[in-house]
């Protein structure tokens, strides 16, 4: 029994120690971004500020374009959202509930333009949008967003449809319903929960995007809350303000930490709500 | 019905993806520059962006330096990734719960601002990094460049790298390890078969196809890496002896707005990532159709 007890603390210890590992660079940069510039620049680190300074994260808000580019990324963000989920709904409906020829064919479509990376496709949607005059335009970021939004909100939503049994369906049809009307009924508040999940993750991913958003959009005044951390540091090495640039970060990480954080709860969630006792 | 349901998204994914992968393709046949872009018209030129391409020793090299980058990183990742999975299946619930909600929180990181942090903490003059090291006796680290030559520029992205995607191997994995039947577990050890013997008879058959979708999906992000080393390499320094396909094709194709040549070299690696992602297309067909 003591053998057994030494060795599962022996494992314990080495788990905190991993996890204090990991987390270092997170706890680093909130605990910057609270520091004076003087302990910030000293040698030797200041590991908890004793007195911590919101200087820093008054800086970062009342720097220029930060609202501007808050504003900008949530337009993108909810349109590219909203699009994408009422398209992909149905045609997860469509993937999950019914076999149809060319169904494997559009299912390997749909994971395999997941895998293509966005780089790739960079200089045709590039020398596109610009003929098109979207080049330096919202809409051009939310057309590329979207496209790379719905493939994964299709396939995402489909494993939650797929959860829900047919005999819940087949119930509503008996009452009378068509099959559409069964779908609007039963399976919508079903699947409300995998419909939050999926806008999220295209949240997070349209918040977090860079490349696209660095190539199209190129006014200070267009760009989304990525850019404008990236230029803070401006290719300078020498003075680099990294209070405002931690405590920026930090703002940034927020948003995502928590919508992060509501996924995943949202995610146990939505793989039991549509359990039905056999 | 079905086809009414998925006409949405097939129209929008042929207009907004179909067209620009021919357009790529079309691209790539011409002599496309600033110009070209201004007139929106191009020089039909045949196949002769892929075999100046090809004719290009820097894509050889790019080519190899990101194999070799990806096989590294994805060991590195899944390496990891499986002894943190099998630490979680060891600890008493709380230090899991704090281990997983650590985990998390990497996870959730942006890349963008997970980038700024690692520029902050590996700054030579006065970075966190140089500090523990100075102190650990492990050398003195003052003022340390660590973005001094390729190698270590690009070792710095893979330690990001590696960090942002151990949290998604590791949570992926643990709950496929939490499938393993304890029964089973148990009774090959009363049996005295070695942990190495239960790991590999017991656990790794049932883990195996996690690990395979795991190893492909790394394998993907890795070779098409882009935002992780242009970020910190920094765009002032990207140099051909750093240069990984995703960097190349930018500097090539968008940055010296020679877009024809940069669409031949989207191209090459579009057609690598194909070949690649059949395996990981296939695997997830299989788990994800089990009727």
């Amino acid at each position: 029994m003591s053998r057994w007890f030494s060795r599962k603390h022996g494992w314990d210890v080495i788990g905190v120690l991993v996890f204090a590992f990991l987390v270092f660079p997170v706890f680093w940069m909130v605990s910057t971004a609270f520091k004076t510039d003087e302990q910030i620049n000293s040698y030797n680190p200041t590991w908890v500020p004793s007195h911590p300074t919101l200087a820093h994260f008054s800086a970062a808000l009342h720097r220029q374009y930060f609202w501007t580019d808050v504003k900008n990324t949530v337009i993108i963000v909810l349109f590219t959202v909203g699009i994408s989920l009422v398209a992909a709904f149905f045609a997860a409906v469509a993937l999950a509930k019914y076999r149809f020829a060319g169904r494997a064919a559009f299912i390997v479509l749909v994971i395999g333009i997941q895998m293509l990376p966005p780089i790739g496709l960079v200089i045709p949607l590039y020398v596109l949008l610009g003929r098109y005059g979207e080049v330096n335009t919202l809409t051009g970021v939310i057309l590329v967003y979207f496209t790379f939004a719905l493939p994964f909100a299709v396939w995402t939503l489909r494993g939650f449809l797929i959860g829900i049994p047919k005999e819940l369906e087949e119930a509503a049809m008996v009452d009378g319903s068509t099959r559409l009307g069964a779908f609007l009924r039963i399976l919508l508040p079903l699947v409300a929960p995998g419909l939050v999940a999926t806008s999220i993750f295209a949240f997070i991913t349209a918040w977090n995007e860079y490349i696209f958003a660095s190539i199209i959009l190129h006014d200070n005044s267009k760009q989304t809350v990525t850019l404008w951390l990236t230029n803070f540091l401006g290719g300078s090495i020498g003075g680099v303000d990294w209070g405002a640039v931690m405590a920026a970060s930090t703002l940034i990480a927020i948003p995502v930490v928590i919508f992060f954080l509501l996924v995943q709860r949202r995610i146990a969630f939505g793989l039991t709500a549509g359990a039905v006792k056999a | 019905m079905p086809y009414l349901l998925v006409l949405p998204v097939i129209a929008v994914m042929g207009a907004i993806l179909g067209y620009p992968i021919y357009y790529l393709v079309r691209l790539s046949l011409q002599k496309y520059d600033l110009f070209a872009l201004l007139r929106h018209h191009g020089e039909y030129v045949g196949l002769q962006n892929f075999s100046s391409v090809l004719h290009d020793a820097i894509f050889w090299h790019t080519l190899l330096r990101t194999v070799v980058f990806t096989a590294a990183n994805v060991c590195l990742t899944i390496g990891l990734g499986t002894l943190l999975a099998l630490l979680l299946v060891r600890l008493s619930t709380w230090v899991r719960l704090l281990l997983t909600a650590g985990l998390v929180l990497v996870w959730a990181m942006p890349p963008v601002v997970a980038v700024q942090v690692w520029s902050w903490m590996t700054n030579s003059d006065n970075g966190v990094l140089n500090y523990i090291l100075t102190e650990l006796h492990l050398g003195n680290f003052f003022q340390h460049d660590w973005y001094a030559s390729p190698f270590w520029q690009l070792t710095m992205v893979t330690t990001l790298i590696v960090w942002q995607a151990l949290p998604f191997v590791a949570i992926t994995l643990y709950a496929a390890l939490s499938q393993v039947p304890h029964e089973l577990v148990e009774a090959a050890e009363i049996d005295g078969a070695r942990s190495w013997r239960v790991f590999k008879d017991v656990t790794m058959p049932v883990i195996t196809p996690v690990l395979l979708i795991l190893t492909s999906l790394s394998i993907l992000w890795d070779f098409g890496v882009f935002t992780q080393p242009y970020l910190l390499i920094g765009p002032g320094h990207l140099v051909p002896s750093n240069y990984l396909m995703g960097i190349y094709v930018y500097e090539k194709g968008y940055a010296l707005t020679d877009f024809g040549r940069g669409a031949a070299i989207s191209i090459l690696m579009l057609l690598i990532v194909a070949a690649m992602s059949v395996v990981y297309v296939r695997r997830m067909l299989k788990v994800g159709e089990p009727a």
